[in-house]
C-alpha cells in the first residue's frame, strides 16, 4: 500500500503543554482515515502542521514518500493538501465564485466566467449541488462549507483535511456530507477526517488513528472495531453511552410559562403562546430543528430578551420584570448556546470566568474588594471537578483553551452554582463521548438533588438519554409535551415537523 | 505568567520608541541636520539639569492624567475623545475655586481637586449618559462635549474670572493659590513649572491600578470593555458600567486640568482647545492602558516635549521633529502586531538553538 502522507514522530509543544508527543500518522491513497481523540487531544495541532500552520518542533512528513517541509499553506496547497477549517474563511458578501478564485493567480476579473463554469462541473462530478453564483450570506452553513470543499477541489487538493466537520451541521446535512465524503474518494481523493463521533467514524472511515492527550494510541481498521472499544482507546477507560439514571420524582413547579410570545430578531413572533412547566427533580427536554424558536424561549427565560406578553415564573415569583441579575440570584443557571459571545470573556483567564456571575458575593468579595485567594481555589475546584485542560492552568485566558474545555469550563461554572433551575442549551456541544457522559451523569445528579433542570438540544439522542419528558417545538409552538418513557424517536421526529402524532388524552402537560 | 505578558507589552512598547526614534534620526539626516546632534539637545533640553528634569515632569503631569483617562476608558470599550473637554470644565472648576474659596490651604487643596474631579465627571458623565440611554457613540458625543466646554469657556472666563488687561485670558490666580509649592520648586532647582500635580497623578495612578485589578467594580468594568455580551449574561449591568466608566475617566480629565491651569499655568485662555487631550490618546496607546505603562509613556512624551524647544534654539532642528517621532511612534506602538510577531520569531530561533545545544 503506498501512503499518500506519513508525518512520522511528531512533536509539538505550547507553553505548559505538549499538543504532539511521538504522534505518527499515516495516511493511505484513496482512504477515508479519521483521527478520534477528546477535545484537547491535539487533532487539529497535528493537521495545522500538515497545513503549514504550525512548524513541528521535531518529526518528519513524507508526501507520496518524499520528504517535505511545510512551512506555511501555500506549500501544502501546492502539494495537493486542503483543510476546510472549522471556521469558513468565506466573504459574505461575495458569491461562490468569487470566493473560491479569491486570492488565486490568473486574475480575478480575467476568467471569472470560466471558473463559474469549472465550479460548476466540479460541484456535479461530486454531488455538491451547488450553484456559482450564489451569494455566500444567503446559503446555509452547510452549503458555505461545500463552498469551502468546492474551493480545495479548483485548487486540484488530493489530500482533503476536514477538521470537524460536522460539529456545525443539521443530522440531514451531516448524512450529505458523508456521501460527498464517500464520492470524493470514489473519485481518487484521500481524506482526513477529525472527529470526536464515533458514529461518523463507522458511518465513513475506512481506518482510524486514535490520540489521548498528544500521544498516538492505536491505528485501527474500523470495520473490525467496535464504538466502545474505539470509545475506552480514546478516553483511557470504559465508556457508559446512556447515562443510568432513576425514574424522575417530580415535587413543585419551578419554572412556570404561560401564554409566552415572544420576538424574534426579525420582529415577528418567534415564540408564541408557550406554556411550559418545570418541576424540581424532572429533567424536560426541547426538542426541535435549530431555528424554531428555542433561542427566543431560553433568551426570554433568561431575560436577554424581553417579551412580547405571557408571564414566566421561578420558583413562584414573576420573573418578566427582573433583570439578568435578578434572575440569577432566585436560582437560575444557563448554559448558552454560544459560548463565544456569551459564555466567557476570552480576554479574562479561566479564573476570573468561574466567578463571572459571583465575584461580587461573599465569600468572593467583601466591601468590593475581590478576594484573590478563594476566587483561584473556586476555579481551581471547577477545572479540577469538570476536567478543564489548559496549558497555563486556572491562569490560562479562556480564548487559549480549545472549544471543548471552554465548554466544560462553562458547564462547570454553571452547575457549581447549584442553581434551582438550570437551563442548558446544547450542554454538550462540541464534547467527546468521555465528556458527555461525564456531563449527562451530573445533570442528572443536578435532578436528583431536587432541582429543575429545562434543557435544549438538538440532538434526539440527547434529548432521549436525559429528559423525563420531552417538549416539541415547531415554528415557535408547543406541539405537544410527552414522556420519554412513552414515546420514540420516529414520532417525536414527525412532531418537530410540526405534527401532532397522539391525542389528547395522552398529553402529560399538567 | 503575568510577568511575561506585562514584559511583552513593554517590549512592544520599547520597540516603537525605539524605532520612532530612528525614524526620528532619518526625518533629521533627511533635512541635513546631524541626528546625534539634534537627539543630543533634545534629551538635554529635558533632562539636562535638575531645573529642566523639573519641567519635564510638570509637562509629564498632566500627560499622565490624561492618558490615564484615556486608557481607563478604553478597558470598558470606550473611547474617550473628549479629554479635552473634561480638562477645560474640570480646570475651569478648579480655577474657580482658585479665585472664591478661601480657607486653609490644606483644605483648600481638598476642594480645588473635589471641584476639578466633579467638573471633569459631569463633563463625561454626558457622553455616558447618551451612549447608555440612546445609544450615542461616544465618540461623537464627547467630541460634541468638547466644542460645548471649549465655547463654554468664550462665556465662563469674561464673566466670572475677568482679568485686568485681557480679554483673552482669564485673571490670574494667586500664587499660594496655585499648586506650585516653594519647597518642590527649590527641590527642582527652582523649575517655575513643577508642582504638586504629580503627587495627585501618583495617586490617580495607584488608585486607577487598585481598581481594575482588586475590586468588583474593575472587575465589572474589564468584563464589559472584553466581552459586553457575556457581561450582560452574566448579569453585570452594561449601561451602569459605561455611565460609571466615562465618569471616572471624565474626572481624571479632569484632574489634569486642574494640574494644568492651576499647577502649570496659573490662568485659562479663550479659545484654546488644550491638545493634551489628545496627546493622551497617545499617552495611553503606549502605555498599553497599564496605569504603570501610562505613568511611563506620559513621562516620556512630556520629555519630548519639553525638549524640543531646547533642540530648536541649540541646533536648525525645527521642533515638528519631536512631533514627528510622536507620531512615528503611535503608528508603531498601533502596528505592534507586528513587533510581537517579530519577537515571537526571535524567541523560537533562540529556543531552538537552545534546545540543540541542550540536545548536544
Ligand atoms: N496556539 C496555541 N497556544 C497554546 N496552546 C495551544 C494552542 N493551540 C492548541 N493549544 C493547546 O494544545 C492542546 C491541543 O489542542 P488541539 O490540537 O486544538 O486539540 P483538538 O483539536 O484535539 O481538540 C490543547 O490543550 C490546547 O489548549
Ligand atoms: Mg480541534
Amino acid at each position: 500500500m503506498s501512503h499518500v502522507i506519513e508525518m512520522l514522530n511528531i512533536r509539538k509543544e505550547f507553553p505548559g503543554i505538549v499538543a504532539n508527543d511521538d504522534i505518527t500518522l499515516q495516511v493511505e491513497q484513496g482512504e477515508i482515515h479519521a483521527i478520534l481523540g477528546e477535545n484537547g487531544a491535539g487533532k487539529s495541532t497535528l493537521m495545522s502542521i500538515l497545513f503549514g500552520l504550525y512548524r513541528a518542533d521535531r518529526g518528519t512528513i513524507k508526501v507520496r514518500g518524499k520528504e517535505v517541509h511545510i512551512a506555511n499553506p501555500n506549500n501544502a496547497s501546492a502539494l495537493g493538501i486542503g483543510m476546510v477549517h472549522q471556521h469558513f474563511q468565506l466573504v459574505q458578501n461575495f458569491t461562490v465564485t468569487e470566493n473560491i478564485i479569491l486570492g488565486r493567480e490568473g486574475g480575478f476579473i480575467l476568467d471569472r466566467r470560466t471558473a463559474a463554469k469549472r465550479i460548476k462541473a466540479l460541484s456535479e462530478q461530486y454531488g455538491l449541488s451547488i450553484d456559482p453564483y450564489s451569494i455566500i450570506s444567503d446559503i446555509t452553513v452547510g452549503m458555505q462549507q461545500r463552498v469551502e470543499i468546492l474551493k480545495m477541489l479548483y485548487r486540484d487538493a488530493e489530500i482533503l483535511i476536514f477538521d470537524e466537520p460536522t460539529a456545525v451541521l443539521t443530522p440531514q446535512e451531516i448524512d450529505e456530507l458523508m456521501q460527498i465524503m464517500r464520492n470524493l474518494v470514489k473519485e481518487g481523493k484521500s481524506i482526513i477526517l477529525i472527529t470526536h463521533k464515533l458514529d461518523e467514524i463507522k458511518a465513513v472511515a475506512d481506518r482510524c488513528t486514535i490520540i489521548r492527550r498528544g500521544k498516538f494510541v492505536d491505528l485501527v481498521d474500523v470495520a473490525t472495531t467496535s464504538q466502545a472499544k474505539m470509545a475506552a482507546m480514546m478516553v483511557g477507560r470504559q465508556v457508559n453511552f446512556k447515562v443510568k439514571k432513576k425514574p424522575a420524582e417530580p415535587k413543585e413547579p419551578v419554572l412556570f410559562i404561560k401564554d409566552l410570545n415572544v420576538l424574534n430578531n426579525k420582529k415577528v413572533l418567534g415564540v408564541k403562546d408557550f406554556s411550559l412547566e418545570v418541576r424540581s427533580g424532572e429533567i424536560v427536554g426541547i426538542a426541535g430543528v435549530d431555528g424554531n424558536g428555542q433561542t427566543e424561549l431560553v433568551e426570554a427565560i433568561t431575560g436577554l430578551r424581553s417579551i412580547a406578553s405571557g408571564s414566566v415564573q421561578i420558583n413562584g415569583t414573576d420573573i418578566t420584570e427582573k433583570d439578568i441579575k435578578e434572575r440569577n440570584e432566585i436560582g437560575l443557571g444557563h448554559i448558552p448556546e454560544d459560548r463565544q459571545k456569551r459564555g466567557l470573556v476570552m480576554q479574562f483567564p479561566i479564573r476570573d470566568n468561574m466567578v463571572i456571575k459571583e465575584y461580587y458575593r461573599k465569600p468572593f468579595s467583601k466591601n468590593g474588594l475581590l478576594k484573590e485567594e478563594v476566587i483561584r481555589k473556586h476555579a481551581q475546584d471547577i477545572c479540577d471537578a469538570f476536567d478543564v485542560r489548559s496549558g497555563e492552568g486556572i491562569e490560562s485566558a479562556a480564548g487559549k483553551l480549545s472549544g471543548g474545555n471552554q465548554q466544560k469550563a462553562i458547564v462547570g461554572r454553571e452547575m457549581m452554582l447549584e442553581p434551582n433551575l438550570l437551563i442548558a442549551v446544547q450542554p454538550t456541544r462540541g464534547l467527546d463521548v468521555g465528556a458527555i457522559e461525564y456531563i449527562h451523569k451530573r445533570l442528572v445528579e443536578h435532578r436528583d438533588k431536587g432541582h429543575a433542570v429545562l434543557l435544549v438540544s438538538f440532538e434526539l439522542d440527547e434529548i432521549f438519554n436525559l429528559s423525563d419528558r420531552i417538549a416539541v417545538m415547531n415554528s415557535g409552538r408547543l406541539i405537544d409535551t410527552v414522556f420519554t418513557n412513552e414515546t420514540n424517536e420516529q414520532d417525536v421526529g414527525l412532531m418537530m415537523t410540526g405534527v401532532k402524532v397522539r391525542g389528547a388524552d395522552h398529553e402529560s402537560t399538567i | 505568567m503575568k510577568v511575561r505578558f506585562k514584559s511583552n507589552s513593554f517590549v512592544i512598547a520599547l520597540s516603537a520608541v525605539v524605532l520612532g526614534l530612528i525614524a526620528g534620526g532619518i526625518f533629521m539626516a533627511m533635512i541635513g541636520s546631524d541626528p546625534f546632534e539634534g537627539f543630543l539637545y533634545l534629551f538635554k533640553g529635558g533632562l539636562m539639569n535638575i531645573e529642566r528634569i523639573g519641567n519635564t515632569i510638570a509637562t509629564a503631569t498632566t500627560l499622565i492624567l490624561v492618558g490615564l483617562s484615556v486608557s481607563f476608558a478604553f478597558k470598558t470599550g470606550l473611547f474617550n475623545i473628549g479629554a479635552s473637554g473634561q480638562m477645560l470644565i474640570g480646570g475651569l472648576c478648579a480655577t474657580l475655586v482658585a479665585h472664591f474659596v478661601n480657607i486653609p490651604r490644606p483644605l483648600y487643596l481638598v476642594v480645588l481637586i473635589a471641584a476639578a474631579l466633579v467638573g471633569g465627571a459631569i463633563w463625561g458623565i454626558i457622553p455616558g449618559l447618551l451612549k447608555a440611554k440612546f445609544n450615542v457613540h461616544e465618540v461623537v458625543a464627547t467630541i460634541m462635549m468638547n466644542w460645548i466646554a471649549y465655547w463654554s469657556i468664550f462665556y465662563f472666563v469674561p464673566a466670572f474670572l475677568k482679568g485686568p488687561f485681557l480679554e483673552t485670558e482669564s485673571k490670574s490666580i494667586l500664587l499660594e493659590k496655585s499648586l506650585r509649592a516653594a519647597w518642590l520648586n527649590k527641590l527642582f532647582g527652582g523649575s517655575q513649572y513643577i508642582n504638586l500635580g504629580i503627587f495627585v497623578a501618583i495617586v490617580a495612578i495607584i488608585l486607577i491600578k487598585f481598581i481594575l485589578d482588586k475590586t468588583t467594580l474593575g472587575f465589572e468594568l474589564k468584563a464589559v470593555g472584553s466581552n459586553r455580551y457575556c457581561a450582560e449574561y452574566a448579569g453585570i449591568r452594561v449601561n451602569r458600567n459605561v455611565i460609571i466608566s466615562m465618569m471616572i475617566a471624565g474626572g481624571l480629565a479632569g484632574l489634569a486640568g486642574m494640574v494644568f491651569y492651576t499647577g502649570y499655568a496659573s490662568n485659562m485662555q479663550i479659545g484654546v482647545m488644550p491638545s493634551m487631550g489628545f496627546d493622551g490618546i497617545a499617552v495611553a496607546l503606549l502605555g498599553a492602558s497599564n496605569p504603570i505603562g501610562v505613568f511611563f509613556s506620559g513621562f516620556f512624551f512630556g520629555l519630548l516635549q519639553s525638549g524640543k524647544g531646547f533642540m530648536n534654539a541649540m541646533t536648525d532642528v525645527p521642533p515638528e521633529i519631536a512631533d514627528t517621532i510622536i507620531a512615528t511612534i503611535i503608528y508603531f506602538t498601533a502596528t505592534s502586531v507586528l513587533f510581537k510577531r517579530f519577537w515571537d520569531w526571535v524567541a523560537r530561533l533562540l529556543s531552538v538553538k537552545f534546545d540543540k545545544k541542550g540536545g548536544n
